[in-house]
């Protein structure tokens, strides 16, 4: 393992009313695997340091790496993240890590992605990974945000790409027209829209904790292996 | 110290003994886990110890609650930086359980339902150091937590406080568990932060 990393933020986004993405230039970072994480160090004037782990949303080669952070009610560093951290800060970064919710492209079996708010920032690094080596393998991403203003990285999920198919679905507030009413996952959605076991597809599952326990629970009933779903929680 | 990070404050800066390094303190209780949360019936439960001689230890359910137990009142640290103080557990202390298991062996693995595994010095699930837990605040442990029962090794990070628990495998060699194997530290002290590799 190695030491910490001095990260710049060389752009910031906005993307949803309590969420942003952030890339950061850290020389030295060395790339990562689809779906790791790592740790970020904030240090105030007085020495008084916080550290939290995030997910990378990128993957690959090359030291410019983008994160995906959400604002934490009463947390002590997403709210910095969000609302204060600004383009030219620094921080620091330890990583990459986790080595168990990955995916590389010489994965050949068929992916489920199924990502419940943020819980999307590591799939997204799947998908980006997916399309930035043409791969072939099947992509299947079942995506469930709060409403359409509360999905991270629309615009590039909007977009058509091969082999990968995008299915959203909105907790709080469908768009008009939507064909589906607003509403957590349920088992028919699983079944509508996602792998079926039969074909044994690695599953991904990231989000806050009851989200996952339904989803993973509920796939394991549709007969998935317990040890194909791999899961990522957050949150008490 | 790190490089300062433009416009941040942080919250207190009260010093805390009981916070292990980079810790935060968190009223919540997180879970980590990575996959599917096993569902398994404290009728089809065991717990099983096994020796390099092929002596073999078990205790179903009844056998277990009818063990002395111990109320267990103590900090938990996690190693994606949470820490919990004061959790209330109740379990039988593995001093109970290796009573009669002879090895000369001086590691073991734990073994999970699910296929989770971690391992361990025997030195640090003993003298009164680890138990089998299988109550959380006064009610049955919950699935999500490891019920119908966990390891419960506070002084190290929680990932080695193996959830769903079914047995021990005696091993010569401390070799790597699953978070092992998979990039965190093979012995998990919350006070040096030996969080990975």
């Amino acid at each position: 393992m190695v030491g910490w990393k001095v990260g710049v933020v060389a752009e910031s986004r906005s993307e949803t009313p309590s969420g942003r993405s952030i890339i950061l230039e850290v020389p030295g970072w060395g790339g990562n695997i689809a779906g790791q994480h790592l740790d970020a160090r904030v240090t105030a004037p007085d020495g008084y340091q916080a550290v939290r782990a995030y997910s990378i949303a990128t993957s690959g080669d090359g030291d410019r790496i983008q994160l995906g952070v959400d604002r934490v009610q009463g947390g002590e560093v997403s709210p910095y993240l969000v609302d204060d951290l600004q383009v030219g800060d620094a921080l620091e970064v330890k990583g990459p890590l986790g080595g168990w919710f990955v995916w590389k492209p010489e994965h050949t079996q068929s992916v489920q992605l199924i990502g419940g708010g943020s819980g999307v920032v590591p799939l997204m690094a799947m998908i980006r990974s997916h399309r930035a080596t043409q791969s072939a393998v099947p992509f299947r991403l079942l995506y469930s945000a709060r409403s359409e203003e509360h999905t991270f990285f629309r615009d590039e999920l909007a977009q058509s790409s091969p082999a990968l198919d995008v299915t959203l679905l909105y907790t709080r507030q469908a768009p008009d027209g939507w064909p589906r009413a607003a509403g957590r996952v349920t088992k028919e959605d699983l079944v509508a829209t996602t792998f079926p076991a039969d074909i044994s597809p690695s599953v991904f599952v990231c989000g806050p904790t009851p989200f996952v326990e339904a989803v993973a629970s509920t796939l394991v009933e549709l007969g998935h292996h317990p040890l194909m779903v791999k899961t990522e929680r957050f949150g008490g | 110290m790190g490089i300062i990070s433009r416009g941040f404050q942080g919250r207190s800066r009260e010093t805390d003994s009981r916070l292990p390094p980079g810790q935060f303190l968190t009223q919540d209780f997180p879970v980590l886990s990575y996959g599917p949360t096993p569902r398994v019936s404290t009728d089809e439960w065991k717990f099983t110890i096994r020796t390099e001689t092929g002596a073999v230890h078990s205790w179903d359910w009844e056998q277990m609650m009818a063990l002395p137990t111990e109320d267990i009142d103590t900090d938990i640290h996690c190693v994606t930086r949470w820490s919990k103080y004061d959790t209330n557990w109740r379990g039988v202390s593995l001093d109970t359980l290796l009573e009669d298991v002879e090895s000369t062996h001086e590691f073991v693995m734990a073994h999970s339902y699910g296929g989770y595994t971690t391992n361990l010095p025997l030195d640090d699930i003993t003298d009164g150091k680890a138990w089998i837990a299988f109550q959380y605040d006064g009610e049955p442990l919950e699935p999500e937590h490891g019920g119908p029962a966990r390891l419960l090794i506070p002084h190290l990070y929680f990932w080695k406080s193996a959830k769903w628990v079914r047995g021990l495998e005696m091993q010569a060699d401390d070799e790597p568990g699953f978070w092992e194997q998979n990039g965190y530290h093979l012995y998990g002290d919350p006070w040096l932060e030996q969080r990975y590799w």
